[in-house]
């Protein structure tokens, strides 16, 4: 069954979407600027980003604000891994390459961009061959 | 018409930047669910291709909403894109323009150089390594390390964790060298 819940999380999506597409957050030109230290805008989403979501956190936090089904907030802790080390390393090579993170896939596809479904294939290659290989690879 | 004029321009950093941050309170109130895109990959192939894989073996149909959120993300790259299509990009930095001309990239005309992301010039080896290639290794390297920009940036850098921390320090470093030092190579 489908919940009603989820076309809230297709609407906080389609923000977020709007907003990454409308401040060029998506743009391959806009990301080489940012990874040459040639241009503010994509730092500055970042460096309000992060604050902002910080503070939405610290008041729920301080109002004691519970979920829409009336639950306590819990965030889980992240356990340390090696595979943090290796997998980021391995992530940013691909960043730097395509100029895309996950999201901005989807984004630049829903702008009508039909070459970015490539991309979409082969980060799902990736994601394939990657939980194929977990046991074996060092974590 | 004044409203739409305004949302059609490009949006500044200050504006975008606090609505994508606040997505992470939105969320956690909506059902404790962390803002996190790269899993959606891994969803994917859980429902798609399971092949028996432990990690792909898990009920994916729980995950539902994050998969909802991906298709929001595509509605809004339909929307940002096509109903609100600006009428100009924002101008990006002369010295950009001139690194990526000495590689042979045009100044832009829309998000993604056609030099290297079109059907007309994607078989190449150097232009699958750069789009196949670095999809590839998005969505390896995301798994691996168990988020992306968005979850380890945003939501666990807003959270405090430090594992994150470690991550986003990675990642930025990574990206930085590959696009001074190996894009170059690979366009030249």
């Amino acid at each position: 069954m489908m919940k009603k819940r989820n076309f809230l999380f297709l609407l906080i999506g389609t923000l977020f979407g709007i907003a990454l597409m409308k401040s060029e957050a998506v743009s391959w030109f806009r990301m080489q600027e940012m990874f040459r230290f040639q241009g503010f805008q994509i730092f500055g989403i970042f460096m309000t980003a992060v604050p902002s979501a910080a503070i939405g956190i610290f008041l729920i936090k301080k109002l004691k604000l519970k979920t829409l089904d009336g639950e306590p907030i819990k965030i889980e802790k992240k356990e340390f891994n090696w595979g943090y080390v290796y997998g980021s390393l391995l992530f940013g090579i691909g960043w730097g390459l395509t100029g895309a993170c996950p999201g901005p896939i989807y984004v630049q596809i829903g702008s009508g961009l039909s070459i970015s479904i490539v991309i979409l294939v082969s980060a799902l290659a990736g994601t394939w061959v990657y939980s194929y290989l977990k046991p074996r690879l060092p974590h | 018409m004044d409203i739409i004029d305004l949302l059609r321009r490009p949006w500044p950093w200050y504006i975008a930047g606090p609505i994508i941050g606040l997505t992470v309170p939105a969320l956690l109130l909506m059902g404790n669910k962390m803002l996190g895109i790269s899993s959606t990959l891994r969803h994917v192939c859980a429902m798609c291709f399971p092949a028996n894989v432990p990690f792909l073996k898990y009920n994916w149909r729980d995950k539902l909403w994050n998969i909802f959120f991906a298709i929001g993300l595509l509605l809004g790259g339909f929307i940002g894109g096509v109903l609100l299509q600006p009428d100009a990009l924002m101008p990006l930095s002369p010295d950009t323009v001139n690194s990526l001309q000495q590689l042979g990239i045009s100044p832009q005309k829309g998000i993604l150089p056609v030099e290297i992301f079109s059907w007309a010039h994607l078989f190449t080896w150097q232009h699958l390594l750069i789009v196949a290639g670095g999809g590839f290794l998005v969505g390896f390297g995301t798994r691996y390390s168990g988020g992306c920009t968005s979850g380890h940036g945003i939501s666990g850098l807003s959270t405090m964790q430090w594992p994150s921390l470690v991550a986003t320090i990675l990642f930025f470093t990574s990206g930085i060298l590959t696009a001074n030092f190996i894009l170059p190579l690979l366009l030249k």
